[in-house]
């Protein structure tokens, strides 16, 4: 019995949020200098997925793919193009704002730049204190003691309470963007990329308090980010976006074991080893990232794909259960019992054949 | 070698209640022709004010170089007027700055603020500018770059932002590029991808690095030089290799101990450095590591250690012979250490 599996899985199998067919798709600008035909981006396309109560469902994929837009939709920070958000069994997509307002309480989000999101006049402990202030939790020294107590928490000196962003490193902005986001005890939160501006350090007590949150309150979370080994230490299920899909998802260990779609295998091939003579061959991929407003036909991945064959440009695969909660986008995905190190010997076979 | 960049005693402060609290305390480095040196240490630990130092923009944001020296290629920076530091600032010397949204303008196109400092440094036409503009979006792996060019900040990926910006240091050719965390935002391909870039021009141009990373991994695959810093000073500086063989300084050995391996087990408290660092108005005595030092001694707690050279290495530390006969698991099972000094 694996020990760390018992501990992360104090997920239950019941949803807390159930994602079905969103969209949201930008119009924007057409290329070239003096072309004004305008473009669609479908940034999110037509995804749909569950994430259960009290776990946290990390999501990873190359940049651009439309994470931190999945993030937000689902939040509905920003208005989806098309689909549900089920959150407790209600369509959030259709509630008004008072509504919505209640909800907010429950539902955060830490964002990608801390900078573009703590406004640059507040102090930071009007930022954080803000929070209590809206939904009227505490006000004066009460919500000063408790805007300390949450400083503290993310390793901050709570004497920094009147400073200004500006004032902060890098890192302690992330920190109180994580700060403010946590504030309320929030039942769901979208964590995009909440740890990649951190050193390894912090970021390690960054990660350790919010597993604690999960254990002890049964925070659920999306974690958005592309450290993969961070990824795999914090999350139960990992899902893989290309290209505004999702391409697979299941438990963490199958995703970084048995990796069935050969997107995850090459990805996984990337991640760079804290040890110069641990350095490892690399499967760049070929090609570059299509662009989101010009799609490829069929499979989306098949531009750079080493298994790729005629049926992928014709028809682009859904995502489907090949094995018990493993779920994957591909005409060819790679067989359970393949380690990852024998998939990716099968991409580079395949790449010489080709 | 030839010495590119060399800053020397550096001191520089930030105006608060009490007089000015101390970012950077003393830190003295050089960089040569065609080196790349990474800058590695905690959060807070002084990494961009030194960087924006170099550039001269600490005043900008109620700070002062309160001591010492920079000179880039034999000339001070430090004495520079503004107008002649601008000239510099994006030429010879250009920064990737650590977050993308406040180096770039949200009411202009990508486009326009990439060719505009092409146009800066080049004297060619518009529509020329745009097209280099392209290419160098091309090049740090943006699909689309005619598209691209055409957008506004907001309307791109934190990832994508993160390249423009890159896009944007590179234009003018810089000689010394100081990158502050240039590929946190970034993916293991797309990473991968601008590292090899960046390798490229060093190799190719001759370009010196100042690489400023909290990714151990990054920092093994880049540097010729590790600079380890916490709290305003440096504590060790070593070539890559050495660093990982045989760190001499217990914050290193630390450092390298916090990061998740890939094969570690999941779900359990990942190691870190007990307690954290100090915040600059309560700088300990004595070394500034001392509080979380496992090592640490009474003498560490009075008097700090000066920066010491060991052949081709430098550590600030009292008992580095101590630690390169033990491990901190002796520490940890002998509950304390007896070392006379
Ligand atoms: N404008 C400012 N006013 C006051 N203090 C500042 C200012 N800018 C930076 N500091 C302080 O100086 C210290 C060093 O900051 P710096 O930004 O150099 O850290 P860093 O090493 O780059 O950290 P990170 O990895 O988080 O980016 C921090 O404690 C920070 O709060
Ligand atoms: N407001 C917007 N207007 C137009 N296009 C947008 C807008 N926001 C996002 N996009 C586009 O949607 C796509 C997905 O962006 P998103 O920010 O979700 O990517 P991401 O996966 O979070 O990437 P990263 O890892 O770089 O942060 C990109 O092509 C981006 O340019
Ligand atoms: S469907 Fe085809 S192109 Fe797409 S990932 Fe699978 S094998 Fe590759
Ligand atoms: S001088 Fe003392 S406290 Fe400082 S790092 Fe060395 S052993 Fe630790
Ligand atoms: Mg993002
Ligand atoms: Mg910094």
């Amino acid at each position: 019995m694996n020990h760390s599996q018992e501990e992360t899985s104090a997920a239950t199998k019941e949803p807390l949020l159930k994602i079905e067919n969103l969209k949201k798709h930008f119009s924007i600008k057409g290329g070239g200098m003096f072309n004004s035909k305008r473009k669609i981006v479908k940034a999110v396309d037509d995804v749909s997925f569950h994430i259960y109560k009290g776990e946290t469902l990390g999501l990873v994929g190359e940049s651009g793919c439309g994470k931190s837009t999945l993030g937000r939709n689902i939040l509905r920070l920003q208005e989806p193009t098309e689909g549900r958000v089920f959150y407790k069994n209600t369509n959030i997509l259709e509630q008004n704002n008072r509504e919505l307002r209640k909800l907010r309480k429950e539902m955060q989000i830490i964002y990608q730049d801390p900078f573009g999101s703590l406004n640059p006049r507040f102090t930071i402990g009007q930022i954080i204190g803000e929070m209590y202030e809206i939904h009227g939790i505490a006000s004066g020294l009460e919500k000063e003691a408790k805007v300390k107590e949450m400083l503290e928490l993310v390793g901050l000196d709570p004497s920094r309470y009147h400073s200004y962003p500006h004032e902060f490193s890098g890192g302690q902005r992330q920190r109180v963007g994580i700060a403010r986001a946590l504030a309320l005890n929030p039942e769901f939160v979208v964590a995009d990329e909440p740890v990649s501006a951190l050193d390894v350090s912090v970021q390690s007590q960054v990660i350790n308090l919010l597993m604690k949150l999960k254990k002890e309150l049964g925070l659920t979370m999306l974690f958005i980010a592309h450290g993969l080994n961070v990824v795999r230490h914090i999350s139960d299920r990992v899902g893989v976006m290309y290209l505004g899909k999702l391409v697979e998802l299941s438990e963490t260990d199958n995703i970084f074991d048995h990796p069935a779609h050969p997107y995850t295998a090459a990805l996984l091939s990337t991640v760079p080893e804290a040890d110069p003579k641990l350095r490892k061959v690399r499967i760049v991929l070929k090609g570059e990232v299509p662009s989101p407003a010009n799609p490829p036909s069929g499979c989306r991945f098949r531009t750079r794909c080493p298994l790729a064959t005629e049926l992928c440009v014709q028809e682009a695969p859904s995502l489907k259960e090949i094995r018990d909660e493993h779920f994957v986008a591909c005409h060819f995905p790679l067989e359970k019992g393949q380690s990852l190190k024998e998939a990716i010997e099968l991409l580079n076979k395949e790449k010489i054949a080709n | 070698m030839d010495k590119i960049l060399e800053v020397k005693d550096l001191v520089v402060g930030y105006k608060g209640k009490n007089g000015f609290v101390r970012a950077v305390d003393g830190v003295s480095f050089d960089i040569n022709k065609g080196e790349t040196i990474c800058i590695v240490g905690e959060s807070g630990s002084g990494k961009s004010v030194t960087s924006m130092s170099i550039m001269r923009l600490v005043e900008f944001e109620n700070g002062k170089i309160l001591n010492g020296e920079i000179s880039f290629k034999g000339e001070s920076l430090t004495t520079k007027k503004a107008d002649e530091m601008r000239k510099i600032r994006g030429s010879k010397i250009s920064m990737i700055f650590q977050e993308p949204l406040t180096a770039l303008n949200p009411v202009f196109t990508i486009g326009k603020q990439i060719s505009e400092a092409i146009l800066f440094h080049h004297k060619i036409g518009k529509e020329e500018a745009w097209k280099e503009a392209e290419k160098l979006v091309r090049l740090v792996g943006i699909s689309d770059p005619e598209g691209r060019l055409k957008q506004y900040p907001h309307e791109l990926s934190g990832g994508m932002r993160q390249r423009v910006m890159i896009a944007m240091a590179l234009a003018s050719e810089p000689e010394l590029l100081i990158a502050d965390e240039p590929t946190t935002a970034l993916d293991v391909t797309i990473e991968a991808q601008i590292l090899e870039l960046l390798r490229n021009l060093r190799e190719e141009k001759k370009m010196s690095i100042m690489l400023i990373t909290h990714d151990i991994g990054v920092a093994a695959e880049m540097a010729n030089r590790i600079i380890i810093m916490y709290a305003g000073k440096i504590m060790e500086i070593a070539n890559t290799l050495d660093i990982f063989e045989q760190p001499l300084h217990p914050y290193t050995k630390g450092l390298l101990e916090s990061v998740p391996k890939m094969d570690g087990q999941r779900g359990v408290p990942l190691k870190s450095i007990n307690g954290s660092i100090p915040s600059l108005n309560e700088i300990p005595d004595g070394c500034r590591f001392s509080p979380r030092c496992p090592f640490a001694t009474e003498k560490c707690h009075q008097e700090a250690p000066a920066m010491e050279t060991r052949g081709d290495r430098q550590v600030a530390c009292w008992h580095v012979d101590y630690l390169l006969e033990h491990s901190l698991l002796d520490v940890e099972e002998e509950g304390e250490i007896s070392i006379e000094s």
